[in-house]
């Protein structure tokens, strides 16, 4: 098979995602607001105005709304990786799953590709937010807004891979309310996006291993760092793994017949 | 033969220019009763050295070469060769020293003695004390105006600012202030003193002509408690744009416009910013935060804190030296 039939069939499926993208203003819209809420009234309200102690990679005093900005930026990453899942059992159910797969490439590269697809869109709103959170005083060097482009892409890929993994064991889209509960909550709260894991640690040592646990703790140090132009090489390689391995799975669990095989049956 | 000679050149300009030449801050650790010796071109700590009991306000000789500490616990003004980092002298300085001011003549320093409410002139030559004069009670801040005529000491309870006439060493005058003074600083010129006042709240800037007060600064910063703004140190920038106000367990430095007195910005620093110093590029400013035991590095051009540099406990004065 050639480059260019692969090409062809990715940048099929980045317009396809892109048109959806476009069409439904409301989730971009929902997609900003959501992490500038936190930051606006969350983080107003958790009046840390004497300053979040130093820590790697700050090199001073911040803010707690600066402390919890590479966090949002994971947040949008976060749901547009649950999204796509959700959207992976709607096509699967209204069958244009069918008519992707219909494309004589290989299964696991249309699966990157709508994992990029999605990545790349998902870059977009983080950039959106990053805008509007400079214009409320969070702001980081200006190098590292394009030093931070790496580690989006990989949470992006990160989060898709763990959406897709869990897309081919929802059955049916009105158990995305589960996912919600049970996946992105979890993910998002037991990890270093809220507070710094020491103060975890001071809270409860459970908690604090369970946040070592998450990939997402991990994705968001790695953030963090690249936007301050810094390198968390251990943040790197787990973010790194866990994405192969959630790829590997999903790749592996993906079997688009089993909700049709399903349905006849039933 | 002409890059055969280069190399060497360059190693002798990169030796002779490096170390002996880099302009240094040092930062008296109350808790710790050391010295802080910090490198301003990279910011960290070079050496640690140990001095009296309880140092605090800290001053250079004219020239640099030596340093002047108040041993507040040990009772004394210890004198620091800045060569060699050892203590070369003790002077009497009365009791419980804790800020001092040296006279433009090099020669005089003045000490306020905190707990037995005096203004002790030491001559830093031959060592003798020339006067005592009595001032309020719990003297601190101290200052000698640019042509040397006024020394001003402020007292903390009395809440008062007192001028003494350094020709005679007599109190002429005393100035109230909102309570508890803890600094005071001429501006350039000499015509005006800017005066904390760590309970009050404000800074006063004061007429020194008329010795009545111009105006008064208040601040205010959103979501931190008024009674956690407890104004300490005083700097005002050479160019005469701004004054930089140390809050205390505000955490905050306060930039204010020096012509206007309008408050620009609040930079957020440690924990309990006493007193500040600028490097003699007067490119960053210093603050020493007492509580969380750092120091630190304002931009001054950009208005921005970026770094904080760990240092003894309880960080209380600071000096800078070319």
């Amino acid at each position: 098979m050639k480059i260019a039939a692969y090409l062809h069939a990715f940048t099929g499926v980045l317009k396809r995602e892109f048109w959806r993208f476009v069409q439904q203003r409301s989730r971009f819209l929902s997609a900003l607001v959501r992490p500038l809420l936190w930051l606006v009234v969350f983080a107003a309200g958790f009046r840390a105005a004497l300053g979040v102690s130093i820590m790697a990679p700050y090199q001073t005093y911040i803010t707690y709304e600066t402390y919890i900005a590479p966090g949002l930026c994971c947040m949008i990453l976060l749901f547009n990786g649950m999204q796509s899942s959700l959207s992976m059992v709607y096509d699967r159910e209204m069958g244009s799953m069918k008519v992707l797969l219909m494309s004589p490439m290989p299964r696991g590269w249309l699966l990157l590709s709508k994992l990029l697809a999605i990545a790349l869109i998902s870059l977009l709103q983080v950039y959106a937010f990053l805008a509007l959170a400079w214009l409320a005083g969070v702001e980081a060097p200006p190098l590292g807004y394009l030093t931070v482009i790496p580690a989006l892409l990989l949470t992006a890929l990160l989060l898709g891979a763990i959406g897709l993994f869990l897309s081919a064991r929802i059955r049916q889209l009105e158990n995305f309310a589960g996912v919600m509960n049970f996946v992105i909550f979890p993910l998002f709260f037991i990890s270093s996006a809220l507070y710094p894991l020491w103060k975890m640690r001071e809270a409860n040592e459970w908690l604090y291993w369970a946040c070592q646990l998450n990939p997402f703790t991990h994705a968001v140090e790695l953030v963090r760092f690249a936007l301050y132009q810094q390198l968390n090489p251990s943040a790197l390689l787990i973010t790194l793994g866990s994405t192969l391995l959630f790829a590997l799975l999903a790749i592996l669990g993906f079997n688009p017949e089993r909700s049709a095989n399903a349905r006849a049956r039933g | 033969m002409k890059t055969r000679l280069l190399l060497p050149t360059l190693l002798c300009a990169a030796v002779a220019t490096s170390p002996a030449f880099a302009a240094l801050a040092y930062i008296s650790n109350e808790k710790d009763d050391t010295l802080s010796v910090l490198d301003l071109s990279s910011f960290e700590v070079i050496d640690t050295v140990a001095v009296g009991q309880r140092p605090r306000g800290i001053a250079l000789s004219q020239d640099g070469s030596q340093l002047y500490i108040c041993a507040s616990d040990s009772d004394t003004v210890q004198v620091m060769d800045l060569a060699t980092r050892k203590i070369v002298a003790e002077l009497p300085s009365g009791a419980d020293p804790e800020q001092f001011a040296l006279h433009p003549d090099n020669r005089r320093l003045y000490i306020s003695n905190e707990d037995d409410a005096l203004v002790t002139v030491v001559d830093t030559t031959n060592h003798q004390v020339l006067a005592q004069i009595d001032v309020g009670v719990e003297p601190e801040g101290m200052a000698i105006s640019p042509d040397g005529h006024w020394a001003v000491n402020t007292s903390e309870t009395t809440n008062m600012l007192h001028w003494i006439d350094t020709a005679t060493h007599q109190l002429v005058d005393n100035t109230l202030v909102d309570q508890r003074p803890r600094h005071v600083e001429f501006s350039r010129d000499g015509s005006r003193i800017w005066a904390s006042a760590e309970i009050g709240g404000t800074v006063s800037v004061v007429d020194v002509a008329s010795r009545q007060i111009l105006h008064k600064l208040h601040f205010e910063i959103k979501g931190i408690h008024p009674d956690k703004i407890q104004p300490v140190g005083v700097k005002l920038s050479a160019d005469g744009r701004y004054a930089f106000v140390a809050l205390g367990p505000a955490n905050h430095v306060a930039v204010v416009d020096a012509n206007s007195y309008q408050v620009l910005e609040y930079l957020l620093v440690g924990r309990r910013v006493w007193h500040l110093a600028f490097t003699p590029d007067q490119k960053y400013l210093l603050t020493t935060n007492g509580v969380s035991g750092d120091v630190s590095v304002i931009d001054v051009d950009k208005l921005k804190v970026i770094k904080s540099v760990k240092v003894g406990r309880y960080p209380w004065g600071v000096v800078t030296q070319n």
